[in-house]
């Protein structure tokens, strides 16, 4: 089953993606941005909350002065590290009581500063490195079955009921857990702290309740002798942080967009893009997979005419991706199947486009997102729309399958909901498992013509943003229709310039 | 209509009044057959008459699934119900914008939000964008309406804080999700704070969501309230229609 398309359209795209990214990786280059210099201190250690609640990652980054957040916050952190002689984490406590400041130790070489962080940020690297390990270990004594892999969220705002709702979705079939986080939450500029047992429309995104379901899927794991890999959003203000407790606890897999917080989330571009490159560096070394968030752009506008805006995101994601070391099988490029039903042939454009993914990013795990925009409060016709959906899934071979609910629009799903939702996807794929490979589409027809035209419209959609600069093209409303000012959004005043002498020592490290 | 002997009403299967109910739910037990007869029992229990559990299987350790079939002993008079809807006002874009030049003779100020820590702004774009929803345009697109889109997660102070700034005429409050009550809570919160502010006459007070019914939105204080499926041409409509009524209730007064 294979579309008949003009290769040398797909690598006239993948060229114009990288004359898109090259300008804004410039910028990315010699900025840098108050979570990425959060993230900096996690992974040295710090970590906890003072007595307002807020976290120490942010007190120590909000009191570094201009000219000492100029040069990343590593330094001044060193500097402390070298003349106190402490730990991190005991030294964040010090700053936190009031004891010490990062202030008090400008005078400190640069070197004695380096030279003090050196086995921190070694340590750091071999426990992530560590993680990997464990990760691939797992994975070889009980791999996780063939895809499309069924992926299914839990979202009660307590992690403990998320807990046991993750352990019955394994047992039902489940292969990926997603604990999708407090509504909110991608707008907060700081990660909250500790286990957490209320939340809205979903669970907050803490490294206590990454642990926590990490252990329990582990031994359910081990019990069904299936791997069951965790997911969380490495999206918002906090992309970078997230990327780096999710390497320390061993996450698989991280929600993660180019692009998804400027459009949807009207968050800050130039944050943006400065956040998600550190955070795919981190993801890259600890074996994270991403996912990209293409599915926004049909449920927010037409499906069958957004096709072509997917398709040029995801050679976009591609390209950010690339530049930030990942390898293919790392990055799970979005799709969606969210083509309004009452639209005669709509699934014969849904299997054009899945297929049209699968053949230009032939070794990208893509995730394929269910019908949510025009599911109703019609449970049955919900079941059945579903059912396609995993039909278009097994025969395109996408890899990460987020199984549809059949309550989709009516509540975050029950324990039942998702039981009916993973038992349609093992039926119709097993009842369907070769479907793909037995059949050919018919040359110049409906679904071939389909892709082709949305390879096409993609091209063309590329130069036109390769034309302006992405950063002007957003502004301009090209994605999605949402216009975003470069200097607009939220999170902008976290943005600041790389000074003389800047230092990350896991820029450093995690590019050697 | 069908209505039975009694004049009351009761779920169709295939006989009239023979009351048929499809049920499905979890029970937090391992399954057995004694976890059928649990649930055949709880659904007699909630009133039904003839259970029947169909279907009764185990979906993960110590939860069970059912597909329950009852017959329902009550039955209710529909003819006395009354729900009355928002969107009586079918009216096209250009005789909205007819309606308010006549009757108001200035633009409209309408403001929408996702109020509270809700992100999702499909529901308020949809009804605010230019582009609308099902080929139906957006209050953005009217000549009569001028349009403030806040977006997502405006705290409840800020909306009222913006609609006194600008003088707006029509409040938009959106709430899709509504785990454990949070739009009911966020849609009182801004009733309340817009009558403490002397504000709640000023303005047409609108709900929406996907959850959102017009017969809620009364009960809470708000002038209508807009559910799943709403075209932005029955929000304007409705908002052109009252701000019409207003004008006319204030000339009569004179």
């Amino acid at each position: 089953m294979e579309l008949r398309i003009d290769p040398s359209v797909v690598a006239a795209c993948r060229s114009l993606a990288a004359r898109v990214a090259r300008p804004v990786e410039e910028f990315i280059a010699g900025h840098s941005t108050v979570a990425v210099e959060r993230s900096v201190l996690r992974l040295l250690g710090v970590d906890g909350v003072n007595a307002e609640e807020i976290p120490l990652p942010n007190l120590l980054v909000d009191s570094l002065s201009p000219e000492q957040r100029a040069q990343g916050v590593a330094l001044a952190f060193g500097r402390a590290l070298a003349e106190t002689g402490l730990e991190p984490a005991a030294l964040a406590e010090e700053i936190a009581a009031g004891r010490t400041t990062l202030a008090a130790y400008d005078a400190t070489p640069a070197a004695a500063a380096r030279g003090a962080l050196a086995p921190h940020v070694e340590r750091a690297m071999a426990r992530i490195a560590g993680r990997r390990e464990e990760r691939r270990a797992a994975l070889e004594r009980a791999p996780q079955g063939e895809p499309p892999l069924l992926y299914v969220i839990v979202a009660s705002g307590n992690i403990y009921e998320d807990r046991t709702a993750a352990v019955a979705a394994a047992e039902a079939g489940a292969q990926i857990i997603a604990v999708i986080r407090s509504t909110g939450q991608s707008l907060l500029d700081f990660v909250p702290y500790g286990p957490t047992t209320e939340g809205f429309g979903g669970t907050y995104a803490t490294q206590a309740n990454f642990a926590i379901m990490r252990e329990a899927l582990d031994v359910i794991g081990e019990k069904l002798g299936r791997y069951i890999m965790l997911t969380n959003y490495a999206s918002g203000l906090c992309m970078p942080e997230i990327a780096s407790m999710a390497a320390l606890e061993r996450l698989d897999m991280l929600l993660n967009d180019s692009m998804y917080g400027i459009l949807f989330r009207d968050i800050n571009m130039k944050r943006t893009f400065v956040d998600q490159h550190f955070s795919r560096m981190l993801n890259a070394y600890s074996g994270i997979i991403i996912n990209t968030g293409e599915d926004n752009y049909l449920t927010t506008a037409d499906a069958v005419e957004q096709a072509p805006a997917v398709l040029a995101s995801q050679f976009i994601n591609e390209e950010f991706a690339h530049r930030a070391g990942m390898p293919d099988r790392q990055i799970g490029l979005g799709d969606a199947y969210e083509i309004d039903p009452a639209l005669q042939d709509g699934f014969l454009f849904q299997v054009a486009q899945a297929q049209l993914t699968r053949q230009i990013f032939p070794d990208a795990p893509l995730k394929y997102m269910p019908p949510t925009k025009h599911m109703t409060g019609d449970i049955f016709k919900g079941h059945l729309i579903d059912a396609m959906f995993n039909l278009t899934s097994v025969m395109t071979k996408q890899t990460i399958h987020l199984c549809g609910m059949l309550t989709e629009a009516i509540h975050t799903p029950f324990l039942g909901d998702r039981a009916l939702a993973i038992e349609n996807a093992r039926y119709v794929m097993n009842t369907a498992r070769h479907f793909g490979d037995e059949i050919s589409f018919k040359p110049d027809g409906l679904i071939e013509t389909r892709a082709r035209d949305v390879l096409r419209d993609c091209r063309t959609l590329l130069e036109k943003v390769e034309a302006r600069g992405l950063m002007d093209s957003i502004a301009a409303g090209v994605f999605a229709d949402v216009k975003r000012p470069p200097d607009g959004g939220r999170g902008f005043d976290g943005v600041f310039a790389r000074g003389e002498g800047y230092y990350n020592p896991f820029e450093e490290a995690l590019r050697a | 209509m069908n209505i039975g002997q009694s004049g009351l009403v009761k779920p169709y299967g295939d006989t009239l009044d023979d009351g048929k109910v499809q049920l499905s739910f979890t029970l937090p037990i391992e399954w057995s057959e004694a976890a059928d007869e649990a649930a055949r029992q709880l659904v007699a229990k909630m009133g039904f008459a003839d259970v029947q559990v169909v279907e009764g299987r185990r979906i993960a350790t110590g939860f069970s699934f059912f597909v329950v079939y009852g017959s329902s002993t009550q039955s209710i008079d529909a003819s006395k119900i009354a729900a009355p809807s928002a969107k009586a006002h079918a009216m096209s874009m250009e005789e909205i914008d007819a309606l308010l030049r006549d009757r108001l003779g200035r633009k409209v100020r309408v403001a929408g939000a996702c109020i509270g820590t809700d992100a999702h702004t499909v529901g308020i774009d949809a009804i605010l964008n230019m582009k609308g929803y099902k080929g139906d345009y957006g209050l953005e697109r009217y000549q009569m309406f001028e349009t403030f889109n806040l977006g997502s997660q405006v705290a409840v102070e800020e909306f009222v804080r913006i609609a006194k700034d600008r003088q707006i005429d029509a409040l938009l409050a959106s709430q899709v999700v509504t785990q454990k009550g949070s739009d009911v809570k966020n849609f009182t919160a801004l009733v309340e704070l817009l009558e403490a502010e002397d504000l709640r006459d000023q303005v047409v007070l609108i709900c929406g969501g996907p959850r959102v019914t017009n017969l809620m939105a009364a009960e809470m204080g708000y002038d209508a309230g807009f559910g799943r499926g709403t075209l932005p041409s029955e929000v304007a409509g409705f908002i052109a229609t009252r701000l019409a009524e207003r004008v006319e209730k204030t000339r009569g007064q004179r």
